[in-house]
């Protein structure tokens, strides 16, 4: 394997910056100046000395071709990952203006770790390959039986809650604030149930989340109250649809089943965060399978998830689905070779079928938010104040979000109908990153299509052209 | 109604009687004590709540797996085509990275060792404008907002960001200035042949599109412009009479001096200073003549003394004919009436009064001249604004004198101001060789201003100037922040190709005696972020080639 002339965009190196800080200052360390003894193996391992404040230069090295993802090392205090020093090393590499030589031998400092992780990756695998004997299969077992007696407890008890709340209107829902809820997710805790929990306390925000709110508030008690039922019939369901409860009670799973082997596209990766945990979403699409999955990586609160893939390029590498009926979700398993660039792209659909792909994917997972689609030849538009913007009937279904006022849409370029944006797109910058790119002319995004409308993720210009990144 | 599928009983045989959304909505809100759907209350061993939400349910699935496509608003106008080449991808990143350092983003403080970015991007747009490149489109959202957070990158981000941003600023009201910013709001102006079309827009635009039309008129077609102006010149307003009476600077000749004579005679003081200063720049102009009259008999050659010395004997009076050529007879607080008056006759006589009233001297010689009862200082200074405003190559490198002389340094007759004024008009050789020799002689701490007005990238000798007095300041110990400004045009206007020479000082050096306590630190960063910058400014020109 080799990677000879395969550099990657600045682009790419950027979007794997942890956080804004720290893609500004590898930005600044890009350039030749700061580096001394910078080489690379030709093989994506690369290294190199940057000079800091202090006397001492940190050793920097980057290993993109590792086969759980792109690993650093830095002598840097920085507890970023990667840290700017990483981040420049690349970008230097990345400019190919010779700072960085191919073909060379790695200093002892540098070959020292990276022989070292080849060698763990290899031990991995070895192991990765006999199956994880547990210790004590009915102990095991046991503590099996005794969550999910908790969980039941849990789910009775919220079933209750839910109860009452419909006997005595949700009207006073508004009235009765946060703390109710907040006591309740915390029942949820206790019970082990950390996907009922999540559940319940976002349905203490929805009073206060503006027109609209009674409607919501319904849908999600109804939703709730659905997976309660679910998991306390599961045994009643098929196989499919009980993983999937599980897993959204929140129940901890394996990937199993046979690795797929493909060249994915790293179409986008965005952060979420509240005060307890990041998460970062990467979505792939394989070439050859037309498959779209999932990564979740998670970093605890204010802490960048380790995890980070450049959008735009192509991993060869397999990847293990997660069990559960329409489950896109994978794991990251071994890569084989560092990524590179692609001009590949998803093969896009129109509007009407983006929609009819949700759809179908709710008979597998109704607490389905959204479904990845990849749209082609939509412009954006903006929708004229069609009517009231206060919208208290029903701003639920696409049409309802149409009647916001300012609001805009991904219309297609030959039929008549398009996909409202989702009103948290609407506020993002990558909006009019959108906007601009298509300047009034048809485009290809990916984005995830659901019942809150569409939120775009990245684009295509019409005639080829980079990934440009919308989260 | 294309988005949900109406729910009727029909098309869903599993619940016979199911109510409607509504019904569920407001039985929820209102709590099921209150109101049971009738549907709900026949549902056989469930509690009313139960059952609602088991419906609620069901119709909330429904509901979103039944969505369809709403339909499409009216598409947009598609942008203007931009026939520029677009930039090449290395020099698309590094805009992307230049535009992601927004000023307060940092932490503050102390500058450290790496570039300020932010400083660069006016000299990256300069760059890609004179090679006639087109903005990369998902760019322009961050090139709108930070040419709106920063008026003086406005010109070069919307030449750079072409027609696109336009359309862009039609649908985001963030971006209202570049609309404003471009002439007609990127409407067209008529062409200079389009008699009927220019004297509509005349007429009947809005002020800064005529300002706009007169402008670009006079540019090209100087006489045009002037006979629209004078077709409606009693009928402005008298600020707006100012505005068009500045536009004639460009293209300025004698066929200008019967209007500008009419306009000494105006009602505003403003419209009238400003038309005996235009007139006082023609030096054939009749008011030239009367203001040299004036000022050649303030000031004589006295060959009674030993050397000839220059008197001067300022006027007595500022009699109406003076004021009606533009002398201010009032002199702000703290100066005489007579040297004010003197210094504004000085000032508009045309420069070459003096060789015939002072023997035929060369300027040189004339500045030379001793000058009696301390007129010197005020002679000179009002020679100093006339060379600046004739743009007198011969005077203005009289006045400056040699860079070594220790008046150069001031506080002599001399303002630095007023020499950097004077440097301006002479070539970007002599001007760079100029400030070079007075960094020599003089140092850095009073050279920012003249540093300020040298052509970039400096020329050889002036960087090595200035990066030899640092170098200098450095050894001596001081901090270098006293000299970061300074530091911060050498780091945009030095020649990229120095930072190799500049590499060696960006060791910490051994700290002298007497030095500062950690300074030999602080250069050494202020030196390594001077060479990074330099290696950006280098990678900048060569991701920019020409197309």
């Amino acid at each position: 394997m080799t990677q000879q002339g395969v550099r990657w965009t600045a682009d790419q190196v950027l979007a794997l910056a942890p956080d804004a800080s720290t893609r500004k200052a590898g930005s600044k360390l890009g350039v030749a100046g700061p580096w001394s003894e910078a080489g690379s193996s030709g093989e994506g391992a690369m290294w190199g000395l940057c000079k800091g404040s202090g006397s001492k230069p940190y050793q920097t090295i980057v290993d993109i071709a590792d086969s759980a993802g792109p690993a650093y090392k830095c002598s840097c205090p920085s507890r970023k990952f990667p840290c700017k020093h990483a981040l420049g090393l690349l970008l230097v590499w990345a400019g190919a203006d010779g700072t960085v030589p191919e073909g060379g031998e790695p200093p002892a400092w540098a070959a020292e770790w990276l022989a070292a992780r080849r060698k763990r990756a290899d031990s991995k695998q070895s192991s990765a390959a006999a199956p994880a004997a547990s210790a004590d299969p009915e102990a095991a077992r046991r503590r099996a039986e005794k969550r999910a007696e908790r969980i039941t407890a849990g789910a009775t008890e919220l079933e209750q809650r839910l109860s009452d709340l419909l006997c005595g209107g949700t009207a006073s829902a508004e009235q009765m604030g946060y703390g109710l809820w907040e006591e309740t997710a915390a029942r949820m805790v206790d019970a082990q149930a950390p996907g009922l929990a999540a559940r319940v306390r976002e349905l203490g925000a929805i009073p206060s989340s503006g027109p609209g709110w009674p409607v919501r508030l319904l849908e999600e008690c109804a939703l709730l109250h659905l997976l309660d039922q679910g998991w306390l019939h599961r045994d009643r369901l098929p196989e499919g649809l009980a993983a999937t409860v599980r897993s959204r009670v929140g129940l901890p799973s394996q990937p199993e089943g046979p690795p797929v082997r493909d060249h994915w596209v790293v179409l986008a990766q965005y952060d979420t965060a509240d005060s307890r945990l990041t998460t970062r979403r990467i979505w792939l699409y394989g070439t050859e399978s037309g498959r779209t999955a999932l990564l979740l990586s998670y970093g605890a609160a204010g802490r960048a998830p380790a995890l980070a893939l450049p959008v735009g390029l192509a991993l060869d590498a397999e990847v293990t689905g997660y069990p559960g009926a329409g489950q896109l979700r994978v794991e990251l398993g071994e890569q084989f070779a560092a990524p590179t660039p692609t001009a590949q792209r998803p093969p896009g659909v129109r509007p009407e079928e983006a929609v009819a792909r949700y759809g179908a994917a709710l008979r597998d997972d109704p607490w389905l938010e959204s479904w990845p689609v990849t749209l082609a030849e939509v412009i954006p538009a903006r929708t004229q104040d069609v009517r009231d913007a206060r919208g208290t009937r029903d701003t639920q279904g696409l049409q309802g979000l149409q009647g916001l006022q300012g609001s805009w849409q991904l219309a297609d370029a030959t039929t008549e109908s398009a996909l409202p944006l989702a009103p948290s797109a609407t506020s993002r910058p990558g909006l009019w990153r959108l906007i601009a790119l298509s300047g009034g002319a048809p485009l290809t995004v990916f984005g995830e299509c659901g019942h809150r409308g569409f939120t775009p993720l990245a684009a295509w210009p019409k005639d080829s052209g980079e990934t440009v990144s919308l989260c | 109604m294309p988005t949900n599928p109406t729910p009727s009983t029909s098309t869903v045989p599993t619940v016979p009687t199911a109510p409607s959304w509504d019904d569920l909505v407001t039985a929820a809100l209102l709590g099921t004590e209150r109101r049971a759907l009738p549907a709900i209350a026949h549902t056989p061993g469930k509690e009313a709540p139960t059952a609602l939400l088991d419906a609620a349910a069901l119709q909330t699935v429904r509901r979103r797996a039944g969505l369809r496509a709403a339909p499409a608003a009216a598409l947009p106008e598609p942008a203007a085509d931009d026939p520029r080449p677009p930039v090449p991808p290395a020099a698309r990143r590094r805009l992307a990275t230049l535009l992601t350092d927004q000023p307060g983003t940092g932490g503050g403080g102390r500058r450290g060792a790496a570039p300020d970015l932010m400083e660069l991007l006016p000299q990256w747009l300069a760059l890609a404008n004179v090679r006639g490149y087109g903005a990369p489109p998902e760019l322009l959202p961050a090139l709108l907002n930070a040419a709106r957070g920063r008026t003086d990158l406005r010109p070069q981000a919307l030449t750079f960001a072409g027609p696109r941003a336009l359309w862009l600023a039609r649908l985001n009201p963030d971006w209202k200035f570049a609309l404003r910013a471009t002439p007609g709001g990127g409407v067209s102006l008529p062409s200079a042949d389009d008699a009927p079309q220019v004297q509509r827009l005349w007429e009947e635009g809005l002020f800064a599109e005529r300002v706009a039309l007169l402008t670009t008129l006079r540019a090209h077609h100087a006489g045009t412009a002037l006979d629209l102006l004078v077709s409606t010149w009693s009928t402005e307003r008298a600020e707006d009479r100012l505005m068009f009476l500045d536009s004639l600077r460009t293209g300025l000749s004698p066929a200008d001096e019967p209007f500008l004579e009419r306009a000494l005679t105006d009602r505003s003081r403003n419209v009238r200073a400003t038309a005996a200063e235009l007139l006082s720049a023609l030096p054939e102009s009749a008011l030239a003549g009367r203001m040299s009259t004036r000022a050649a008999s303030c000031v004589a050659v006295d060959h009674t003394s030993d050397t000839p010395t220059l008197t001067v004997e300022a006027p007595h009076e500022c009699d109406a004919g003076m004021e009606r050529d533009g002398v201010t007879p009032k002199p702000p607080t703290g100066r005489g009436e007579r040297s004010w008056w003197l210094g504004q006759l000085v000032e508009a006589a045309p420069l070459a009064t003096w060789q015939p009233r002072l023997g035929n001297r060369t300027p040189t010689e004339i500045v030379a001249l001793p000058v009696a009862d301390d007129w010197r200082s005020e002679l000179h200074a009002a020679w100093c604004r006339a060379a600046v405003r004739q743009r007198d190559v011969a005077w203005s490198r009289a006045l400056l004198g040699t860079p070594a002389s220790p008046d150069a340094a001031g506080p002599g007759a001399v303002s630095l101001a007023e020499r950097a004024k004077l440097l301006a008009s002479l070539p970007a050789a002599e001007r760079a060789d100029w400030v070079a020799g007075f960094i020599a002689a003089h140092g850095l701490s009073e050279a920012f201003q003249l540093l300020g007005v040298c052509a970039v990238p400096w020329a050889e000798p002036l960087g090595r100037a200035v990066v030899d007095s640092l170098n200098i300041a450095r050894d001596a110990g001081s901090y270098p922040w006293s000299f970061s400004g300074v530091m911060g045009l050498a780091e945009r206007c030095l020649d990229p190709s120095e930072a190799v020479r500049l590499e060696a000082l960006t060791a910490i050096p051994d700290e002298p005696e007497n030095a500062s306590p950690g300074a030999g630190g602080y250069w050494s960063e202020a030196f390594q972020r001077l060479v990074t910058t330099l290696r950006l400014r280098a990678a900048i020109r060569d991701e920019l080639p020409p197309p």
